[in-house]
């Protein structure tokens, strides 16, 4: 059809090349024709965090993106992040803290956190936790548990022996 | 020897169990409406009011139709032929008048955001290309926004028919009010109040989903929401179905909070377009239309005294309170009920003997307003701990003495408070002091004075409150709504020995599965993880009310442990009866039935399930085993179970830019039994955060001629992480002596204190420079206005 673009990205790992009419949305693709119904739409409006997957490594809004800018792009999900073993660690504090309620905005407060700690050189405080995770709206848990959660996963991490620089 | 509970080796009430169900929202597994796709599935968008109030001239729908992949368009006259209308109305708030109201517009539009036009189409995004192709010509009308113009002689009529704007009154008059006012050395403040209009912001919007089959007359709604039973009474009442043939399935529910217990038009019309187009249909709302049709809540404007004698003592009480609550009184539960809770509860934590009100309930052409987290308590509580302050600084006493001398004692239960409320087991008197000690109050005010000098401004503001939890049936079935007041559960023992149950509370994340695995586990003695729980299920579930004010433990909760503890009553009798001994004798332990006294093992759950499920044969003659135990449950004697509770806010105010720095928050709260410390934690914390929010943040700002002005997640200002304190939470436990279990409910008391405590710390922190705040939300602006920088 002359009204589709033709894309090919990486979801999860896995490579994708389909056709998509110009204004949908890189959510839509995701949600609608791949399932991945991990990821979800709260505002649409870039604002609530809801719907943060990984572009290229680096977390980005999948309301904002349209399915055709992500051509020839890598996108991660909760769900492959999950397969992948990126996400245990948080998850399991996440558990423990009981840092989910409703659950619908914490796909994305992973991945906010996650960004979080693979970029930050030293254990983030408290502090620098809450305004990294500013852009994430959770409406249940008044967000207490979740900077406990995601303290304390950048605590082990910081205790662990660092790996050696590669020269 | 013998256990006690805590020492059993399936001990879980009390204990801080993680959520087994979490898991699955942490993985990305989450089952919320918009993830579910049927075969065939429609979906559906709506046209919108665009005006407030207006007359509608004219449809025209003709090229909408004529796009492809347009299946149907409905406006509200053709849905009116399907649908029958609802009336938001309780008998037992007398007086009260709301006009029937359709499913969608019907040639008025009374509110910004009414449905007007449906279409249903192949996907979303084509049924909102075909809304751009409606054509609605409008006569826009007089819009009533303001609720005291609303009730001026001569303001434009919103419901002709009814003569005025005005939906109900209620009058409440106890003791000498008069009296009390004019002793000799009373001590008299009066204050107005302003509560904006505020929403819940459910991170997932409204969904549904109408799957008819048309060869069983069956149709089941996927719903986003709290309370399936009532759900499926009015579906059935207004689509003119059986009951039985309508089944409600909620699996998870992104964010509640009381906006998904109402009745929508757009969710009801989505189902008969289902019904009529015999296909399923999905609707789910954008934000826009979120801010534009969920409901609204709070709108008050009060003015309030109160009196203390020269000792302190609180003499009388006397309020005037407002409301607006948009074009009609929602249905089922009414759009009384927030005002009604405001005059009720206010003063009840105090000994109090005279106590005047008047509440007006006002019809506006705004979003319609009921029944949000908390439910008229933050409104009470703010302006009774505002008058508290108020009166402690016109008498020259600290806020927490005169709170202190005044509050009701905890020996003096059961209590009836001037509204006629009766209290029972609450415990001021141990959470006030409690609360001090842990804010270390003394030198937290040392504190205040000091840095005052150095011209920083900090404030400490209290509250003292209760909470209504655990309703009876006095609060809707007495007046007529399908909205049960009982709960039921079901526990069971599968083949392998496996214990299932389910509930007619529900879960939207609060953990309410996860309590009821904990009651389940510990009664049957078995591992939590062979406890499998259903909730949310009309097909599958015991009838029940679902889950609001704060009644999904105590209520759920009483029910689950007296259907298991039929079940474990179940077992044992088999166990006695296979093992020839008496059922006293036998005790469950980690899933195997074992002799009290000495502790050894006699059979295991799995092998007496094996014996009665598939060899019968082998049972004692004469033995009829069950192992399936139902039991329901309601509060009697009472007509709520009272929760009590303090909160205090610390907050530092920036006198040059308005902006308000929350430095600390405490919370000593009485829920009586403990199920699972950390989600009653962390309901409270939640709680107190929406309650900052609107204390600080929320508001849906209108314009004169009704056009909300900030619909949008970017202009609608929730609380965020940067802007939130640590919440320290500490509890005294005062069982309820309504249930076994002795639960009371936790979901509310946040909400209902925090923004009590924010006003009053705000208004300490500008207490040098005479001037104070009684609007919510006190934004940078208002603060700036209130001392006289803009």
């Amino acid at each position: 059809m002359s009204d589709t673009l033709s894309i090919t990205l990486t979801v999860n790992g896995e490579r994708i090349s389909t056709q998509v009419p110009p204004r949908l949305p890189l959510i839509d693709l995701l949600r609608e024709t791949l399932g991945l119904t991990g990821t979800h739409l709260g505002c649409a409006q870039g604002v609530c965090g809801a719907c943060t997957v990984r572009v290229d490594g680096e977390t980005a809004r999948s309301c904002l993106m349209l399915a055709a800018q992500a051509d020839g792009c890598q996108i991660d999900t909760v769900e492959g992040l999950t397969d992948s073993g990126a996400l245990a660690a948080l998850q399991d504090a996440f558990h423990r803290h009981n840092a989910v309620q409703c659950g619908y905005c914490t796909p994305g407060i992973l991945l906010a956190a996650a960004e979080l700690l693979d970029q930050a050189e030293n254990p983030p405080t408290r502090d620098e936790i809450r305004d990294h995770i500013s852009g994430n709206y959770c409406r249940c848990t008044g967000y207490q548990s979740v900077v406990d959660a995601i303290a304390e996963v950048a605590g082990s991490r910081a205790a662990r022996p660092k790996p050696e620089t590669a020269p | 020897m013998s256990l006690t509970d805590a020492d059993r080796p399936n001990s879980y009430i009390g204990r801080s169990v993680p959520r087994p169900n979490a898991r699955r929202l942490l993985q990305g597994r989450g089952r919320f409406v918009d993830d579910l796709v049927l075969p065939r599935m429609l979906h559906a968008a709506f046209l919108r009011s665009q005006h407030a109030h207006a007359r509608i001239l004219s449809i025209d729908t003709t090229s909408a139709r004529a796009l492809p992949g347009v299946v149907a368009i409905y406006d509200g006259d053709d849905m009116a032929a399907h649908v029958t209308p609802w009336q938001g109305v309780l008998t037992h708030l007398s007086g009260m008048r709301s006009p029937p109201q359709p499913v969608m517009a019907r040639g008025v539009t009374h509110w910004q955001g009414e449905p007007v036009v449906m279409v249903v189409a192949e996907s979303r995004a084509v049924a909102e290309d075909a809304l751009a192709l409606i054509e609605v010509d409008y006569q826009p009308l007089d819009a009533v926004c303001d609720m005291e113009a609303a009730l001026a002689p001569k303001a434009a009529l919103i419901h002709p028919d009814l003569g005025s704007n005005l939906c109900w009154e209620r009058r409440i008059d106890e003791g000498d009010v008069d009296g009390a006012f004019a002793a000799p050395g009373a001590i008299v403040v009066e204050r107005q109040f302003t509560f904006g209009r505020h929403t819940g912001v459910t991170l997932e919007p409204r969904a549904c989903i109408g799957d008819y089959d048309p060869a069983e007359d069956r149709l089941t709604m996927h719903y986003s929401g709290q309370a399936p039973h009532m759900m499926q009474s009015v579906i059935a009442r207004h689509l003119g179905l059986p009951e039985a043939r309508v089944r409600i399935v909620a699996q998870d529910v992104g964010g509640s909070y009381g906006i998904k217990i109402h009745t929508y038009g757009d969710e009801i019309a989505t189902l008969a377009a289902a019904r009529l187009l015999r296909r399923p249909v999905k609707f789910v709302a954008d934000r826009l239309e979120s801010f534009q049709s969920d409901i609204h809540a709070r709108d008050h404007r009060i003015t309030a005294r109160a009196a203390i004698d020269s000792t302190g003592r609180l003499l009388a009480v006397d309020v005037d309170d407002t409301t607006g609550i948009g074009p009609y009184s929602v249905y089922p539960r009414s759009s009384g009920i927030e005002g009604n809770q405001v005059i009720n509860l206010i003063g009840a934590p105090y000994r109090l003997e005279n106590y005047r009100a008047r509440l007006r309930v006002v019809f506006q052409n705004k979003v319609p307003m009921c029944q949000y987290r908390a439910v008229g308590h933050p409104i009470a509580m703010a302006v009774m701990e505002g008058l508290m302050d108020d009166l402690a600084e016109a008498s020259g006493r600290d806020p927490a003495d005169l709170r202190q001398m005044n509050l009701r004692a905890d020996d003096s239960y059961p209590a009836n408070s001037p509204q006629g409320l009766r209290f029972a087991d609450l415990s001021h008197e141990q959470c006030l002091p409690k609360l001090l000690t842990n804010m270390d109050y003394r030198r937290l005010r040392a504190e205040q004075a000091a840095l005052r000098d150095q011209g920083i401004h900090r404030g400490i503001g209290l509250v003292t409150m209760v909470e209504v939890t655990n309703p009876s049936p006095m609060f809707y079935g007495v007046g007529g709504a399908p909205i049960a007041a009982q709960d039921g559960a079901s526990a069971r023992l599968d083949a392998s020995g496996a214990v299932h149950v389910s509930n007619s509370v529900t879960e939207q994340g609060q953990g309410t599965e996860t309590v009821l695995a904990q009651i389940a586990a510990q009664v049957m003695g078995v591992d939590i993880a062979d406890v499998h729980v259903t909730t949310g299920d009309t097909a599958t579930t015991p009838y029940g009310g679902g889950t609001w004010a704060s009644r999904g433990a105590g209520i759920g909760g009483e029910a689950m442990l007296q259907a298991a503890k039929a079940l474990r009553e179940q077992v044992l009798q088999v166990a006695a009866a296979i093992l020839q001994t008496e059922s006293d004798a036998l005790d469950i332990r980690d899933g195997h039935v074992v002799d009290t006294a000495s502790g050894q093992g006699r059979i295991s759950l799995r092998d007496l399930a094996q014996m009665v499920y598939y060899r019968g044969n082998e049972l004692p003659e004469g033995l009829k085993p069950e192992l399936i135990a139902t039991r329901h449950f309601k509060v009697s004697d009472y007509p709520f179970v009272f929760t009590n509770g303090a909160m205090a806010a610390h907050v530092e105010v920036d006198t040059e830019t308005g902006l308000v720095r929350l430095l600390d928050f405490w919370v000593v709260e009485d829920v009586g039994t403990i199920l699972n410390e950390k989600l009653v934690d962390e309901q409270i914390r939640g709680g107190v955060v929406q309650g900052i929010g609107g204390a600080l943040f929320e508001e849906c700002i209108y314009s004169d001629d009704g056009q909300l002005q900030n619909a949008t997640m970017a202009d609608y200002l929730v609380p965020m992480a940067a802007e939130m304190p640590d919440i320290h939470i500490d509890h005294v436990c005062t069982p309820t002596r309504t249930s076994e279990l002795g639960a009371k409910g936790a979901g509310e008391a946040g909400t209902a204190g925090a923004p009590g405590a924010v006003m009053n710390a705000i208004n300490d922190a500008l207490r040098p420079f005479g001037t104070r705040l009684s609007q919510m939300p006190m934004t940078p602006e208002r603060i700036l206005k209130a001392l006289g920088h803009v």
